[in-house]
């Protein structure tokens, strides 16, 4: 018993040490401090602005890279400013002989747009070993020996540092790094249909990275880590070039307004020369981890200073951080929801932020609870405990969470999830009326409300076409509504009844589900990745969907690798698919139907094809927002409504919950640069925790009782046993008399 | 001995290459470096030319045995399998297929992992031992009942339900210690002190179960029968005797364990938040990453050799009977 004592006493004692707060995760210097607080759930892969395109790699690194423009935090529709430009610039359009031509010139036209990008004097890099100089003003370390760099594991290890000014160069290099071959920037291929003279640079650069790798694994072996740098300022590239030092030129094949919204994304940030050659010599990436893609280097508010993505990310605000103000105006009803209280006032707020990895749901969300994370999302697990919906269906806090002050934010993401048709195959395919009219009675049949309801806890609004809300070309009144699918009911559409899919079924030649013309029962093929236990329920619900117009419906079950093969080489008939907007443009949903983009390697995996269609796209996206854009739109959205090459599923609702000391935020589905806006109070967070988390102790007691009481008949039966067995005609332990 | 070591330390080469190949030939079963690079480089806007690429930087272009189109050696050499097995002999790891240095993420992340099976290791092994060695001193006794029905239900309890239960006890309703994160140095004792009581207590049942069983085949034999017969007392009996031989048989399931302590856990790890080798396996199995699959089994083959090795050379340590030959 003494034995467990010692124990139970000395963890006592080290959670007494802990304060009146013993299940404080962070460290307890930290109390009180000006920290955001938050969570990642996947390890981001890439750092490396060339290299990185997905949501939660671009939560860390749009906090750190800036890009010349960024999107309005509170105006919609979304709205492109400068970040680091002194303004968003109208192209220059000119034809192919090289005439200047007018703003609004037919597209037909226009050879080649020329944007010219101004950036603003005076910004500086955050501090960075890669810029400090010597005494003499040589670079101190981008040519290091080897051996000085094997004695170096963190970038800390480099002592001194220092920044320098932001120049035109620096994009010009980062658009050079888009073509390395080294890095695989997965909008190269893209950007060479547009960016004039990258393919050339990246063909190029190829040859040349080829001869260089060559000779480098000549000299330390192929398996070598490191690999030899590329001074792409020794490489021109003919359409995008420096004017003067904060002026620089991008020329874009034809007309191309989209081009403006790669311009507020990473991959056209700036990077300096010094921070690529600092990385790229030898040892730096042989097990230090010493890359760009692990350390950045931005103008950004917030530089990394902590990077441990198995563990915890720290972003500390960049001392050189040029100076933002936050947005004075914004919508209508943004000064009632307290989202101006800030305006004009520098930006960040905040001193750092710390962001802890949680793979799993329950710990997310207990230390949200806990007061731990200053906000978070909502699991389907929690959702009960955190949202009830009323009779209207509208979102609203348990009193649980209302007590405590929490906020809700929900808002349509600007994606859009589908059940496509393969185009190609023979039953569900092609322009033909018979299997037009099969689409549009799955169409009618898969019932969205009802899947939103069960598998999404209500969290999505279903789809009407391919375009979500918040995309110009969106009708959110009785315009926008399906006519095929849906009817106009007491001022809301109502899905057809199943009578109607049916008919449309018969018409189509299969009456009650059976092929007039064999007799036989209509079969049909959906492939999809999900085959775990988890799973079961909603490939239930998709046979119940096909079942209630008499058709069966087979699932065939992959994993994700021959399931994307599948979908790349057309060997499916209908699967389940998604996308997430790059830009807020009708161009970047439109696209994934394009007829040309149905190729292996293309966007349009359903592979569909319609001559008016595909003309429309071609004129509407070269177009400038406005009612003869809106009328296109319409007509192609008429256009699929009635082809339906896919079954317009839904467009999710994304569910976000804050602490009260959280300054009320806004939802921005286009940017992920909006830390730099977030206030908090410490010291309301401070009060809130010791109140939300007190200690429990009794139970330790209670276990040391309970462990202790176990022990006791065991210690009463060995007495009573050593007693007995001094006596006569006792027996032994092992059954023998004694 | 030192010849026995150098011997076994032969031995372990063919195996090894055996457990690379067949790591190998299951992992590019499932998929192809065309797979990993997919994964790798994302579903949006992927070329055949951008997944060409990937390949060609990450070496995944060859063939993956046998290059027919080289000459002499060139045609094993050549190879995915020859390039990305040869160093791990010498430990060199390489790069994962993100571009990260696996020899950095081991020698960081061993180190969570071996804070926290350490304590359960060596708490754990006292507790087993102890609880088993009081199950087989009350043998058929009620005591010894309830001990082994003990043993039996907690070893059909999931170990997910022991880890949800003390998050649910310890954390979030009596709040006595961080639901998951970790902390270096001293600091980690109050996010490890949860997960090593719960693999403490989850991993009783099946261990003082199968202890007893030893110990009680010991209490059968002769030389415990001849103990009592001179007369020593239960205890005696019980810790000079029965413990001390029935140490052998523990040996062999515990010193093999030894050195795979490095390796984590893969569970708790990632419910904890542990930082360790066990959830940086499981990252790398669910993103495809065959270099840090293939590190891992590969360190994990040669721990365990190496603990078996061990376990060898305790047993003369134990038992004097026991010769090297």
């Amino acid at each position: 018993m003494r034995g467990a004592l010692v124990p139970a006493i000395l963890f006592a004692c080290g959670l007494a040490g802990c304060g009146r707060v013993w299940n404080d995760p962070y460290p307890a210097e930290d109390r009180g401090k000006n920290i955001l607080y938050s969570a990642f759930v996947d390890r981001p892969k890439h750092l490396d602005p060339a290299q990185s395109y997905t949501s939660d790699e671009y939560d860390i690194i749009q906090q750190i890279y800036e890009p010349p423009f960024q999107y309005h935090y509170l105006k919609r529709p979304y709205q492109l400013i400068p970040e680091t430009a002194t303004e968003v610039p109208h192209p220059k359009y000119y034809d192919a002989q090289g005439r200047p031509l007018p703003g609004d010139a037919d597209a037909s036209r226009v050879a080649y747009s020329e944007y010219d990008i101004r950036i603003r004097e005076g910004i500086r890099y955050q501090p960075h070993p890669a810029f400090a100089r010597d005494d003499k003003g040589e670079p101190l370390y981008l040519s290091l020996p080897e051996s000085e760099i094997r004695s170096r594991y963190k970038l800390s290890d480099f002592p001194r540092t220092a920044t320098r000014e932001l120049t035109a160069d620096d994009y010009v290099y980062e658009i050079k790094r888009l073509a390395n071959p080294q890095l695989v920037s997965p909008i190269y291929g893209h950007m060479t249909e547009y960016i004039v003279g990258l393919k050339e640079l990246g063909d190029r650069l190829k040859r040349d990275n080829d001869a260089l790798v060559a000779a480098y694994q000549k000299r330390y072996g192929v398996s070598d880590p490191g690999r030899p740098w590329i001074d792409l300022r020794g490489y021109e590239i003919s359409g995008v070039k420096a004017i003067d030092r904060y002026t620089y030129r991008i020329r874009v094949r034809g007309k191309y307004p989209q081009f403006v919204y790669w311009l507020a994304m990473p991959f056209f940030a700036p990077m300096p020369w010094e921070a690529d050659k600092f990385y790229s010599q030898r040892g730096m990436n042989d097990g230090r981890n010493l890359t760009l893609d692990w350390y950045p280097v931005g103008t950004g508010p917030f530089m990394l200073s902590e990077n441990d993505p198995n563990s915890r990310m720290v972003l500390d605000a960049n001392p050189d951080f040029h100076g933002e103000a936050y947005p004075s105006e914004g919508d209508p009803g943004d000064a009632q929801a307290g989202l101006l209280a800030d305006a004009g006032k520098r930006v960040p707020f905040v001193e750092r932020i710390v962001l802890t990895r949680e793979k799993e749901s329950i710990p997310y969300w207990n230390k949200f609870l806990q007061g731990y994370y200053d906000s978070a999302g909502i699991a389907s697990d929690n959702f009960d405990q955190a949202v009830r919906l009323n009779l209207e269906g509208e979102a609203t806090l348990t009193p649980e969470m209302e007590e405590r002050g929490i906020r809700l934010r929900t808002s349509v993401a600007t994606s859009t999830f589908y059940l496509a048709f393969n185009f190609k195959d023979p039953v569900v395919g092609g322009l033909n009326e018979r299997a037009k009219k099969l689409r549009r009675a799955i169409s009618i049949a898969v019932d969205w409300e009802e899947f939103i309801s069960i598998f999404a806890n209500g969290r999505g609004i279903a789809g009407m076409g391919p375009l979500p809300p918040g995309i110009f070309g969106y009708h959110d009144d009785a315009e926008g509504y399906n006519p095929v699918v849906y009817d106009w009911v007491d001022g809301k559409p109502r899905r057809k009844p199943v009578a109607a899919a049916k008919k449309l079924l018969a018409e189509a030649g299969y009456p009650d589900g059976r092929d007039a013309r064999t007799g036989r029962p209509l079969v049909l093929y959906l492939d999809t990745v999900g085959r775990g236990p988890d799973d079961a329920s909603r490939l239930n619900w998709y046979a119940r969907q096909f079942a209630k117009i008499d058709v069966q419906l087979e699932i065939r079950a992959t994993d994700w690798n021959r399931f994307q093969e599948k979908i790349r080489t057309g060997n499916t008939q209908m699967f389940f698919l998604g996308w997430n907007a790059d830009y807020p443009d009708p161009e970047n949903f439109m696209f994934l139907l394009y007829g040309p983009n149905g190729s292996q390697d293309g966007e349009n995996k359903a592979r569909y094809e319609d001559p008016e269609f595909d003309r429309l796209f071609e004129e509407m996206r070269n177009m400038e927002n406005g009612p003869r854009r809106q009328a296109i739109i319409d007509r192609m959205v008429k256009i699929v409504r009635e082809e339906a090459p896919w079954v317009w599923g839904f467009h999710p609702k994304d569910y976000a919950l804050s602490h009260t000391w959280v300054s009320p935020t806004k939802p921005n589905k286009m940017a992920r640069n909006t830390l730099k806006y977030v206030r908090i109070d410490p010291v309301l967070r401070e009060r809130k925790r010791e109140e939300w988390n007190h200690p429990v102790a009794w139970p330790l007691g209670l276990i040391v009782l309970a462990l202790a009481l176990l022990c006791a008949p065991a210690y009463v039966t060995y007495r009573r046993r050593e007693r007995r067995a001094g006596k006569p005609g006792a027996r032994t332990p092992s059954g023998a008399a004694a | 001995m030192i010849a026995y070591i150098l011997r076994r330390t032969l031995y372990a080469i063919p195996i090894l290459i055996g457990v690379n190949l067949l790591t190998f030939l299951l992992f590019f079963v499932v998929n192809t470096p065309d797979d990993m690079a997919r994964i790798q480089l994302g579903v949006r806007r992927v070329t055949t030319e951008a997944v060409e690429k990937w390949k060609a930087e990450h070496g995944y272009n060859k063939p993956r045995f046998y290059d027919e189109t080289a000459q002499g050696l060139g045609r094993v050499t050549n190879t995915i399998f020859y390039e990305k097995s040869l160093k791990l002999f010498v430990f060199d790891f390489g790069n994962a297929d993100d571009g990260r240095s696996i020899r950095h993420e081991i020698t960081t992340r061993m180190w969570p992992s071996l804070a926290l099976q350490l304590p359960v290791f060596v708490l754990g092994l006292a507790a087993y031992v102890s609880f088993a060695l009081l199950m087989a001193f009350f043998r058929a006794t009620y005591l010894d009942f309830g001990g082994v029905v003990l043993c039996v239900a907690m070893m059909s309890i999931s170990a997910l339900f022991y880890i949800i239960g003390g998050q649910y006890l310890f954390s979030k309703v009596w709040q006595l210690v961080p639901i998951s994160g970790y902390a270096g140095g001293l600091d980690a004792w109050k996010f490890l002190v949860l997960p090593a009581a719960i693999a403490l207590v989850g991993g009783t049942g099946a261990s003082a179960r199968w202890y007893r069983t030893l110990f009680l085949e010991e209490m059968s034999k002769d030389y415990v029968r001849t103990a009592r017969a001179k007369g020593l007392a239960e205890t005696a009996v019980m810790f000079k005797h029965v413990l001390k031989n029935g140490m052998i048989p523990i040996l062999t399931g515990v010193v093999v364990v030894i050195p795979t302590l490095f390796m984590g856990s893969l569970i708790s790890e990632s419910f904890f938040g542990i930082p360790g080798l066990g959830s940086y396996t499981i990252d790398a199995i669910s993103a495809q990453d065959f270099s840090v699959v293939r590190s891992m089994v590969f360190l994990g083959s040669v721990l365990y050799i190496v603990g078996l090795l061990m376990t060898d050379l305790s047993y003369t340590l134990v038992d004097p009977r026991v010769r090297f030959s």
